[in-house]
């Protein structure tokens, strides 16, 4: 019976006064004994609970088991029989809810770092390709075509795997790079966009055509592409429509969207300006509205640029953020400013339309509301003012209503997702799946990896009659 | 990689290119407008479509040097690409039998009139065109507006040619004249279709400006463009960018516009240094 080893190896991280200047990534990534110790401490339990928390079904104890051997060929092997896209998986995925949270050692505080171990072996394999066997041979072509809407995490995954099975696939994107939120959601100092776009190379290395600079819907609409040689089609498009509060002022200068202002400094890379020609408000104060993640990587964007102040303006308490608790104490470590149970009323502007400051509702907890957290409830009378020069609005996104408005028969909710079957991703239209965001709204990567996934087996369970 | 087929330079700081981009010249239609960046570190900016020629495959943008992007655009030659080249992007023009249609074009907005003129044209209104620029030498494309219209009528600001004056000044003639006017479509610098929808206004003629707010991806994801019509947010990108000119909040509209200023003076100051002045 192996030796139950409770000293978690923690991640190596930029200090954080250092890194709250720079868009280095914060994480440095284990070495290779820090992965072999990590490793050895899994118990490689019958019960594998741990894959039971995966939504891409990694096989997670033979890959740490190959860590621990040292055969780190057989570890990028396992991994990647099931996750293309590891390098970032092992980045901005919730393991701690997830496979982690699964593991025998959880109940003792001390759960194996399956992420920390999936992105050793993924950055391993980038830093060693050449010592890798060559990869596995093309499958005979089916002949059938397939187009995949939105090139983000769901497309890219679909894409893969319908491409491993030999299918010909298109990948249509509307930007003029492929990856989604991975390229222009989540910052660098996260997710590296050189590894995603090493990732976005491999899948089109599987024989995936990317068409990029394609929106859907304006170029080509989906009843096109069916009656123009693809045999079926997948929506990966997400929830890239912003949410705004809708109160006096936010339209003043100064005001992003979490969209705009993350497009701007992650994918047109204004944190590089004027080299790279695209601008973004810097801003002395700056003010992010919201509790998820994306407040918490604008935040510490807006920190990076540098900002002397931020603060995260939410109106809830801490308990109830639905951001990655790791990434709100990254936040908290690098000096942004949290201030809770406050909501804005309205902003405030001078002659202008700059926004000078934002005049909020001190907030309290009420009963527990639809997604059972407390409802906050504004405290009569107690509004105060913050000053800001920049605000960013980071409230959450809805699905872009394009492809709804321009495809016949596709069934959608009244907050713009579309109605697609949970296990398979098939909707209502005929020959159209869909899955990630675009159909459960603004959820995470793996989520949207497993729905590709899922709906690559539909697929091609299809294909084949 | 969108290659240049044609550069015609049309005045001075105006130029015209015609870019190979067969799927976009399938689906493109008059008011749509394309995103483009020029490579790896320039920003994406919109401009409107002028032509497009579906056999061949190409698209016509006709753009002026303001700034360091279309400075630098300026620059290429026939054979050169265009990094990317997004579109067709907004909604197009409604078009349809209004009756009788007056389309003014301020500056070098006669490129984007062109096509909404046509298709007004083609689709039956009697269409009297209305062009101005601030000299004679800042006019073109005036023979083909003529082929399109029923009437044009050329003005300049200074009186060097034709008509001296604003286009406002023949628009109100239109309106106060016998010959009832049925819709105007003013495309133009924003100040222009403001005092184009100011002059219409008290006739009730519905008036259709093409708004020119700042832009990022051009397809509805950021906000960037934001702006008020009847009181209402709108995004000009996917929402228009034709609106109802009596409905626009101008002001928001110009104060957004101006929200990049330094930045857009430091960026071309620098490029004006590296290369030693503008072409």
């Amino acid at each position: 019976m192996a030796k139950v080893n409770l000293n978690r190896n923690p991640m190596p991280r930029q200090d954080p006064e250092l890194r709250g200047r720079n868009f280095n990534e914060v994480a440095l990534g284990y070495s290779a004994e820090q992965a072999k110790a990590e490793a050895s401490r899994c118990l490689q339990c019958p019960r594998r609970n741990c894959v039971e928390g995966c939504p891409v079904d990694i096989d997670i104890p033979d890959f740490i088991k190959a860590i621990r051997n040292g055969d780190m060929p057989e570890a990028v092997r396992i991994l990647k029989s099931k996750n293309s896209l590891p390098g970032i998986c092992g980045r901005v995925c919730p393991q701690e809810t997830q496979c982690e949270s699964m593991c025998s050692l959880a109940k003792r505080g001390a759960p194996i770092a399956i992420g920390r171990l999936e992105r050793y072996v993924a950055d391993w394999e980038r830093a060693n390709k050449q010592s890798l066997d060559s990869p596995v041979a093309k499958p005979a072509p089916t002949g059938k075509r397939v187009a995949v809407v939105g090139s983000g995490p769901a497309g890219l995954t679909i894409a893969a795997d319908l491409a491993k099975l030999g299918h010909g696939v298109t990948l249509f994107e509307a930007l003029h790079t492929a990856g989604g939120v991975l390229m222009y959601g989540i910052p660098e100092f996260r997710l590296p966009k050189d590894i995603v776009q090493a990732e976005v190379d491999y899948v089109t290395s599987l024989g995936v055509e990317l068409q990029l600079d394609s929106v859907v819907g304006k170029l080509v609409t989906i009843d096109e592409l069916l009656s123009n040689g693809y045999d079926a089609v997948f929506l990966g498009t997400g929830a890239g429509l912003p949410m705004f509060m809708d109160i006096p002022g936010e339209n003043l200068n100064g005001i992003y969207s979490a969209n705009e202002f993350l497009t701007r400094v992650n994918l047109m890379k204004a944190y590089r300006f004027p080299e790279y020609d695209t601008p973004v408000k810097v801003g002395k104060k700056v003010a992010v509205i919201g509790g998820g993640n994306v407040a918490m990587d604008s935040a510490r964007c807006a920190l990076r640029l540098g900002a002397e102040e931020v603060y995260i303006i939410y109106r809830r308490s801490e308990v109830e953020m639905p951001a990655r608790r790791e990434e709100v104490e990254n936040a908290k470590e690098e000096g942004i400013q949290f201030k809770l149970l406050t909501n804005p009323k309205q902003f405030l502007g001078n002659e202008k339309n700059w926004v000078v400051g934002i005049e909020c509702y001190q907030m309290e907890l009420g009963e527990p509301d639809a997604s059972g957290r407390c409802r906050p409830v504004v405290k009569e009378g107690s509004e105060f003012i913050i000053d800001v020069d920049v605000v960013i609005v980071a409230l959450g996104t809805t699905p872009n209503p394009l492809i709804a408005k321009t495809t016949k028969g596709l069934e959608t909710t009244r907050r713009g997702t579309v109605v697609a079957d949970e296990a398979t991703g098939k909707t209502v239209k005929d020959r159209v799946w869909a899955g990630g965001d675009i159909v459960t709204g603004a959820a995470t990567v793996i989520s949207a990896m497993g729905a590709g996934k899922c709906a690559a087996a539909d697929i091609d369970k299809y294909l084949r009659g | 990689m969108y290659e240049i087929l044609l550069k015609q330079d049309l005045v001075p700081n105006i130029h015209l290119f015609k870019v190979r981009v067969p799927n976009v010249a399938k689906k493109a239609q008059p008011g749509q407008f394309v995103v483009i960046r020029i490579d790896e570190k320039g920003e994406r900016i919109p401009l409107t479509i002028a032509d497009w020629d579906r056999e061949e495959g190409s698209v016509t943008i006709v753009f002026m040097e303001v700034g360091t992007t279309t400075h630098r655009l300026a620059l290429l030659k026939e054979g050169d690409f265009i990094t990317d080249f997004i579109g067709p992007l907004g909604l197009p023009t409604h078009i349809d039998k209004f009756g009788t249609v007056v389309c003014v074009a301020g500056g070098f907005a006669v490129a984007t009139i062109m096509p909404i003129a046509r298709a007004m044209k083609e689709k039956g209104n009697k269409v009297i065109s209305i062009m101005g620029a601030r000299s004679k030498d800042l006019l073109f494309w005036e023979d083909e507006l003529r082929s399109v219209s029923d009437q044009l009528i050329v003005t300049t600001d200074d009186g060097s040619y034709a008509r001296k004056g604003l286009v406002t000044e023949p628009l109100k003639e239109l309106l106060e004249g016998n010959d009832p006017i049925d819709r105007v479509i003013a495309i133009g610098p924003s100040i222009m279709m403001k005092f184009c929808a100011k002059t219409t206004q008290p006739f009730g003629v519905k008036t259709i400006v093409s708004l020119n707010p700042i832009m990022v991806d051009g397809t509805g994801m950021c906000g960037c463009c934001r702006v008020c019509v009847g009181g209402v947010t709108k995004f000009a990108c996917v929402d228009g960018p034709d609106f109802d000119g009596h409905q626009v909040d101008w002001d928001l509209l110009f104060a957004r516009q101006r929200i990049y200023l330094d930045e857009e003076k430091c960026s071309f100051e620098r490029w004006q240094s590296q290369f030693g002045g503008s072409s």
